[in-house]
């Protein structure tokens, strides 16, 4: 099949961007959407112009380093599938594909498809860990977890972190991401220590990022390509009261 | 060049407990006045990383991407072996040991595998302290499962998501320490060289990947955890940016490079669907506790659809050749096993590249809600990939590069032939032999980091007395000049062929000569082919834009580079080792009924080779492999 592909192009932070369009020329349906990408750069190298520039590296949607806006949704809208997952027979021949960024204020631009997501780092760095160093740990199964618990920390520490909920959320709001890190750790007996001063440090990082305020319309969770559940957010906002009411 | 493996002295599971009191201390007021740089912040970087920041040293991490988080580790899917016997069915230090040393081919050092084993166990309860939800049963317990080349179940698995529940783990231990001060992390950076100091490491040189500058970090020590290099093959089942630029350009430097042509391909692997492909897919071992392995019996029956095949004309062929191991025979025998089937015209799928993977007997056994329980995710993920559903019909898998058992030569402390320069995890070769053991990455990247690393390193800043390094040093603006003068050379020849393109004719040759199957003629010829490409590719590249700023252009080119003249390594390697062993298939040495045939008199020893210059051929060292344990064995799955 025959595309049209209009790609955001911005060369730094600190140049304007604009969009671009390209021809991808004899798509065959097997192919991942990125690997379509590899095949239009090809080209464009081909014609000594700059490729396009985008994060990718597993390949196998577990690293989180897709970050492709297609078609106005983030990853492309399919059920649990992540940009480097997406295959081309979703696609017909002679269609026009957009493809841009992640949109945030707290994910500033880098280069053409790249943005910087570093602030994800930093909230995690802010109380997404349970603090215990190496060594000295009591015995795997000194204490038991019920399977449901431990179920249910597995579902939210699936989150990848490549920040499509962000990009979806019309706020900007980083309140799936910081719920799942929240709901993974506080679900869990050995994470239930610091339950409060993780929740409290977490969002209050989160907020000095500049990500936006969550209104629970749930495009977040409807583009997770881990299918994370916007119940973890209740659990977040649960926690967090609890915080604030402690005085912690 | 001297190789001095440093292994301790006494009975070998003395060894380590007598040598960790023997390594000398560094006092903990002392400990912050030394510098270490992390390369790589995967399994064996970010606990490395973590746990030498939580006893004091002063560290600086580096990766490529644009999160630690990202590191392929996380990809991982399938469990982490530890031999803590809960299942109450007969494991033990020693049997890990044993399976260990056994699945390596008789080829790995017995100090070290043994040193694995033991801490294998305190892994588990390390992580399960950072809050890794693994598996557990009714009772809170928690659960095991049962992989290739082992006969107990001692892998412990988060879905089948193991790699980043782990990897996650690491990388909030190391987010603490950032979010504490106690670690620089420096993401998008790539290193591009080490710098020697009076024959000591003594920093790096790296380029920022986002505004493309040069810049040098002195430290105390370098730690290499940079991965593998699977991707010399180009299709592997590697992420795109694992690369062997770290290890190679050490190697260059004069850190000894090991058995290189210890290559693992993964017999569970989806199959090749056309010439775009950038990439391969795993699908975990795991898939083989309750999937069967077949192919059809007749080659007239090759292309038609798996269920008008009957039970009768389907040939179970593991179950078949490995009555006792049955479909969990370790990886390099099972892969080569489908090879062999499908080189008989009995493969299945496009271009006969393919194997089945049936689930029906088990779907028939257990339910179709059991299964969806155990591989839910994989099989999702191989109906994303291929369009097709895997509940009513069989997958096709095909061998894929998976790991790499080679690395740089290490002694027991983990240092390799560079004083000061430590290599862990996969970038470096010292523990699984000729054939890894699936669940046994993890294993073993863990416990460098964790638990070996941590306490080498002191003895390492204890005894050598080194002058504190500082970048204004001529070594380190030698070295940055060197970086800079090949970014230029790169970006000036604007020839007609692409980093991609040399790099996917690259992997096709060492595929078709070096991969699952090798002999000395096809050898040579990739021998003297690869020289040719060598120069085909500083004559007629084309890398676009220009070095200040983010150019991934850049970036690919200079691995690709590397990966040339690694693979010429690689090659040398797989020619100079005359007998077969593990991942290493040498078609002039097998037994009567195909199996690796072994020469334990001639080469039971570690191939390290030393760089001697360009265009010279590289120096072999060898390390003779002792064993005082184990009997060495034919080793059989049958």
């Amino acid at each position: 099949m025959n595309l049209t592909l209009k790609v955001w192009r911005q060369t730094n932070s600190k140049t304007p961007g604009h969009f671009e369009t390209y021809q991808a020329k004899e798509v065959l349906k097997d192919m991942s959407f990125l690997e379509m990408l590899d095949v239009v750069n090809e080209e464009i190298i081909g014609q000594r112009r700059e490729p396009i520039a985008f994060d990718s590296d597993c390949r196998e949607g577990i690293c989180g380093s897709c970050s492709l806006v297609i078609n106005g949704i983030p990853h492309g809208g399919h059920k649990a599938t992540a940009a480097c997952q997406l295959h081309m027979r979703h696609f017909q021949d002679g269609q026009t594909i957009t493809i841009e960024p992640w949109r945030a204020q707290a994910f500033p631009p880098v280069k053409d498809l790249i943005v910087d997501r570093s602030a994800f780092d930093r909230i995690i760095q802010a109380g997404g860990f349970v603090s215990v160093n190496t060594g000295g740990t009591p015995d795997a199964n000194a204490i038991p977890v019920p399977k449901e618990i431990s179920d249910l920390a597995m579902d939210a520490a699936q989150c990848i972190g490549c920040g499509a909920c962000v990009a979806a959320c019309k706020n900007a709001s980083a309140m799936l991401f910081v719920a799942a890190k929240v709901s993974h750790l506080n679900l869990l007996p050995q994470g239930a220590a610091e339950k409060d001063r993780r929740a409290l440090n977490m969002v209050t990082q989160m907020d000095a990022e500049g990500f936006g305020a969550c209104t629970v319309t749930g495009s977040c969770e409807a583009v997770c390509p881990k299918e994370i559940s916007l119940s973890f957010i209740s659990k977040l906002n649960r926690d967090y009261g609890v915080a604030i009411l402690k005085g912690k | 060049m001297i190789l001095d493996s440093k292994i301790p002295s006494g009975p070998l599971a003395q060894k380590w407990e007598n040598h960790k009191f023997d390594l000398k201390l560094v006092n903990p007021a002392n400990k912050r006045k030394f510098d270490v740089l992390v390369v790589g912040s995967g399994l064996a970087g970010a606990s490395a990383a973590a746990s030498l920041a939580e006893l004091g040293y002063k560290v600086k991490c580096f990766c490529f991407q644009d999160s630690p988080r990202r590191a392929h580790s996380i990809a991982a899917q399938g469990g982490i072996n530890a031999a803590k016997n809960y299942p109450n069915d007969g494991d033990s230090v020693h049997r890990l040991f044993y399976d260990t040393i056994k699945g390596g081919d008789f080829r790995a050092r017995e100090a070290n595998v043994h040193r694995l084993a033991q801490v294998s166990v305190n892994i588990i309860d390390q992580c399960v302290a950072q809050g890794v939800p693994f598996a557990r049963e009714y009772g809170g317990l928690l659960d095991n499962r049962s992989f290739g080349g082992a006969q107990v179940s001692r892998t412990f698995y988060a879905r089948g998501q193991t790699g980043q529940q782990l990897l996650l783990g690491a990388y909030q231990a190391l987010s603490r320490q950032i979010g504490l001060g106690n670690v620089q992390m420096f993401a998008r950076t790539e290193m591009l060289d080490v710098v020697l100091i009076d024959g000591h490491a003594k920093g790096i040189v790296v380029r920022d990947l986002t505004t493309g500058e040069i810049s040098s970090h002195a430290g105390d020590a370098v730690v290499l955890a940079s991965g593998g290099y699977g991707n010399v093959f180009f299709l592997s089942t590697n992420a795109k940016g694992c690369n062997v630029t770290a290890t190679w350009r050490a190697y260059k430097k004069g850190a000894a490079f090991a058995n290189p042509c210890y290559t693992q391909i993964h017999p569970t692997c989806i199959p090749v669907s056309g010439d775009h492909q950038s990439k391969l897919t795993l699908m975990s071992e795991s898939l083989r506790n309750d999937g069967r392995v077949w192919v059809p019996k007749r080659k007239e029956d090759a292309g038609k659809p798996a269920a008008s095949i009957a039970e009768g004309d389907r040939d179970y062929f593991l179950e078949r050749k490995y009555p006792s191991f049955g479909n969990l025979a370790p990886r390099d025998i099972s892969s080569r096993a489908a090879k062999e089937a499908c080189d008989a015209g009995l493969g299945v799928g496009p271009g006969g590249l393919g194997v089945y993977l049936d689930f029906a007997e088990s779907i028939k056994r257990l339910g179709e809600d059991k299964i969806r329980g155990r591989y839910g995710n994989l099989f999702d993920m191989y109906e994303r990939i291929t369009g097709d559903n895997a509940y009513q019909q069989p997958m096709r898998i095909f061998p894929a590069v998976h790991y790499t058992m080679g690395g740089t030569w290490v002694d027991y402390n983990l240092m390799s032939t560079i004083p000061g320069m430590f290599v862990i995890g996969e970038a470096n070769f010292s523990d699984h032999g000729a054939n890894r053991l699936g669940a046994s990455a993890l294993m073993q990247g863990l416990a460098d980091g964790y638990f070996v690393l941590p306490y080498t390193i002191g003895n390492y800043f204890a005894t050598s007395k080194q002058a504190k390094p500082v970048t204004s040093h001529s070594e380190f603006k030698k070295a940055e000049e060197g970086i800079r003068v090949l970014t230029t050379k790169l970006l000036a020849i604007k020839g007609k062929k692409t980093p991609l393109a040399f790099h996917r004719e690259l992997g096709r040759l060492v595929w078709d000569k070096c991969g699952m199957a090798r002999d000395a003629s096809g050898l040579k010829e990739a021998l003297k082919r690869i020289p040719e490409l060598r120069e085909e590719f500083w004559a007629t590249v084309n890398v676009s834009g220009e070095s200040g700023g983010l150019n991934q252009s850049l970036e690919y080119a200079g691995r690709v580079a590397d990966f040339i003249e690694f693979a010429e390594l690689l090659c040398t390697d797989a020619l100079n080792r005359n007998e077969s062993c593990g991942g290493h298939f040498r078609t002039e040495y097998q037994t009567p009924d195909g199996e690796a045939q072994r020469n334990d008199e001639d080469y039971s020893h570690v191939a390290a080779w030393e760089y001697k210059g360009p265009n010279q051929a590289p120096e072999l060292h060898k390390e003779a492999l002792v064993y005082e344990e184990v009997h060495m064995s034919t080793r059989s799955y049958k």
